[in-house]
């Protein structure tokens, strides 16, 4: 892991730090090049499973498809679905497939990215409403500036080449608008 | 597709895939620990007076009981006694040993509290709460925790 400190910033090198704190007394001689700072990556390895719905939904991604779960009792369709309904604590009994269409419920713009596949900054992080569905998928906006997205625009999908489709979210590249009128806010009450 | 259906999947639909999630933490030590991994460096461990007069180390920046800033580094020795201790039978990686070894809180001499390190010891039986350990120093020490490659059971080559 590499770490570039002309991109670093911290708080030793702000002009008064965000706080003062005493500088201790020390009784040896430290020398002239204390040590201000350390490199200390932290790394967890997972064999993760992410259960038979959510495997379920995933092979869906992989053939261009959204898929959720149906809650028995409510109706809701949850995405993507983990077995049970978050609402009834019932197992879901049907798959339903849900948008590609979709309306953004909420956003951020992100002006400090990270991780390897974090887009160009600044850019739109944001809450993907697919039609059909009870709840929202997370993603990144693209094909748009980042000043112009809003809560309520419609979207679609852009998926990765067909041959590069695994089942991974990752097939969706990120979400552009359509031509569509936004959804009003009202009617996304509830499924943020 | 009836949930008798779909979960009736064999565990052939099941997907498995590693994941990895790293934090490159890069961060800054401040006065107190910036000053003991420096000690470190120099192959000498430093404490800190807390209010009440008793020396905490590893040093902490405020007072844990008032938190009162705290100011007075003492050195503190290079050798204590185990307070409390758990054998690892399998080592995992990125560990600090590579065989199998304990994990001890070790009170250093002329310190009051312990510190979290590694003792290199042939076995289990061979550790105690009460044994005495000395530090043996990493060959090229860098300014961090490290730089203390292990402790080693005094008196007797582990």
């Amino acid at each position: 892991m590499s770490i570039d400190p002309s991109e670093d910033r911290s708080v030793s090198t702000l002009p008064e730090g965000l706080w003062t704190q005493p500088v201790p007394s020390v009784p040896v001689d430290l020398g002239d090049d204390p040590v201000q700072r350390q490199v200390v990556p932290a790394s967890m390895r997972y064999d993760y499973s992410p259960g038979l719905a959510t495997s379920r939904f995933l092979r869906g991604l992989a053939e261009k498809r959204i898929l959720g779960e149906r809650c028995p009792e409510t109706g809701e369709v949850y995405v993507p679905p983990r077995g049970v309904s978050p609402v009834s604590g019932l197992r879901t009994t049907e798959q339903v497939e849900v948008g590609p269409k979709a309306t953004i419920t909420s956003f951020c713009v992100v002006h400090i990215g990270f991780g390897v596949n974090a887009p160009p900054t600044p850019f739109v992080s944001a809450l993907f409403l697919p039609d059909g569905a009870a709840v929202s998928l997370y993603g990144t906006m693209g094909e748009i500036a980042h000043d112009e997205v809003r809560i309520g625009m419609r979207v679609e999908p852009v998926w990765v080449d067909d041959a590069d489709l695994t089942t991974s979210m990752e097939n969706i590249r990120y979400w552009r608008p359509i031509d569509e009128p936004d959804v009003p806010a009202e009617q996304l009450k509830g499924h943020m | 597709m009836a949930a008798d259906e779909m979960d009736g999947a064999d565990s052939s639909e099941l997907l498995r895939a590693p994941l990895v999630i790293e934090y490159p933490f890069n961060r800054t030590t401040g006065p107190v620990v910036g000053a003991f991994v420096t000690a470190l460096r120099n192959r000498t461990v430093l404490g800190i007076r807390d209010t009440s007069g008793r020396v905490v180390c590893p040093p902490v920046e405020y007072d844990p009981r008032t938190g009162a800033p705290l100011e007075e580094l003492v050195e503190v020795g290079d050798a204590g006694e185990i307070t409390s201790w758990s054998w690892v039978p399998e080592v995992r990686e990125g560990q600090p040993l590579q065989t199998p070894h304990a994990l001890a809180l070790i009170r250093l001499d002329g310190a009051d509290t312990s510190l979290l390190h590694v003792v290199d010891a042939p076995g289990p039986d061979s550790v105690a709460t009460g044994a005495r350990v000395r530090i043996r120093w990493a060959d090229e020490p860098t300014g961090a925790i490290t730089d203390i490659e292990c402790f080693e059971l005094d008196g007797g080559a582990s």
